[in-house]
């Protein structure tokens, strides 16, 4: 092994190659790495926060649906009193109908009966008059008597 | 080998470990090691900012994503080591480990496969592995030592630093003895360093020397072992250069 002036060209080249990696190596590859550790950390944040999102959307969703089925049964609860009302308002006018009825059914019943009774006054009062026609033959005179008839007829 | 009578075993291996020097004395010129490191730099370096380049944040494609495991890689080690203010230790631990490695890695080719092709266009010697030569690592560990004076001197000022010479670790009355460790110290480290990669790299391509010198059907007994042995021995001495590299810079920045 002998020394000699290889030493200044080695150690020349050696600092050009140093110089060399310090300026076209070493800072490209390094920004290269630092973007993306970087971009692995904002990526992983964001998916952090997509989760955290995500879980909240559930909650809210789990709330609206919540508070629908609440509104559900509310509406559900209204509509059968609702319901419920309307039966007893028709049962009352169903009531109040059959009333009417049946009193304008008693009335006209009562009127019929009238009629009855005074046709068959009418009736009995002509039997009468014919069956005193019958009995007093002439000596009644359907004119002269007619006062007489008639008084019979309103007590009948 | 050439078609002249078969060399002996101690030609064979020197011939293998000369360097193809031009010019004589301290000032000649290892051709083999300058060449083949600048040239094996810039096709793994540019291949690198070629990647670099084209880089994406996006999903990255395998070859990018390579290159961004080594780079992560180093710049976990200076993350978890190096904790002062500085843009030079991350691309310096980058080249440092992907020269380093790659030097290394061509003590892998078959260690006839060069000098054969060498020979062919009439150059006698070629050293394949850089990191074999003293004159690389000692460069490289040079620089280093360099660069920590430079930023112990930056950081702590220059006060500071003669402050922390003179007085660790025995306090200033005995400023002549902190002086002489801190000498050993930190020349220690270059010279550590250089020799650790230099001696490692060195005694793997003797053995596979060695082994090229047994016959030919037993070569594969020892020189796969010791190929798939290599692989690691390749990426720890990259690693430890860079690694050591990181931490004597941070003590640079760091006063005790």
């Amino acid at each position: 092994m002998n020394i000699n002036a290889t030493l200044f060209g080695q150690a020349i080249t050696f600092a050009i190659l140093i110089w060399f990696t310090m300026k076209f190596v070493w800072p490209p590859v390094v920004a290269a790495l630092d973007e993306r550790s970087k971009r692995i950390s904002d990526g992983l944040e964001a998916a952090e926060r997509g989760r955290q999102d995500y879980a909240k959307a559930e909650l809210r969703s789990q709330e609206a649906l919540n508070e629908a089925k609440a509104r559900a049964a509310e509406i559900i609860a209204l509509s059968e009193k609702q319901a419920q009302a309307i039966v007893q308002q028709a049962h009352d006018a169903a009531v109040v109908e059959a009333n009417r009825v049946k009193a304008q059914a008693q009335a006209e019943m009562e009127q019929e009966v009238m009629r009855a009774r005074d046709s068959l006054r009418d009736r009995v009062a002509d039997l009468a008059v014919s069956g005193a026609e019958k009995i007093l033959r002439r000596e009644i005179n359907a004119q002269a008597h007619a006062d007489l008839l008639t008084a019979i007829q309103a007590e009948l | 080998m050439t078609e002249s009578a078969a060399p002996s075993s101690s030609e064979y291996i020197h011939h293998h470990l000369t360097n193809l020097v031009g010019g004589t004395g301290f000032w000649s010129i290892d051709v083999d090691t300058l060449v083949t490191s600048a040239l094996l730099g810039l096709i793994v370096f540019g291949f690198m900012a070629s990647v670099a380049r084209k880089v994406t944040s996006g999903v990255p494609g395998r070859t990018q994503a390579a290159v961004e495991m080594v780079l992560e890689m180093v710049q976990s080690q200076v993350r978890d080591t190096f904790h002062g203010e500085s843009g030079i230790v991350g691309p310096l631990a980058l080249t440092i480990f992907v020269w380093v490695f790659s030097l290394n890695a061509l003590d892998l080719l078959p260690v006839d496969l060069v000098p054969l092709l060498m020979g062919s266009v009439g150059i006698g010697h070629w050293k394949v592995v850089p990191t074999t030569d003293p004159n690389l690592t000692f460069a490289m560990s040079l620089t280093v030592f360099f660069l920590i004076l430079y930023y112990n001197v930056k950081v702590k000022k220059f006060s500071g630093f003669m402050h922390e010479v003179l007085t660790v670790p025995f306090g200033a009355k005995m400023a002549p003895f902190n002086l002489l460790f801190r000498l050993i110290e930190d020349l220690a480290k270059p010279v550590s360093l250089a020799l650790r990669l230099f001696g490692n790299m060195y005694a793997g391509e003797m053995v596979f020397i060695l082994i090229a010198l047994l016959p030919a059907y037993l070569q594969w007994l020892l020189g796969a072992p010791w190929a798939i042995f290599h692989l690691l021995i390749i990426t720890l001495q990259a690693f430890i250069f860079m690694i050591l590299t990181i931490i004597y810079l941070s003590m640079a920045h760091e006063s005790h």
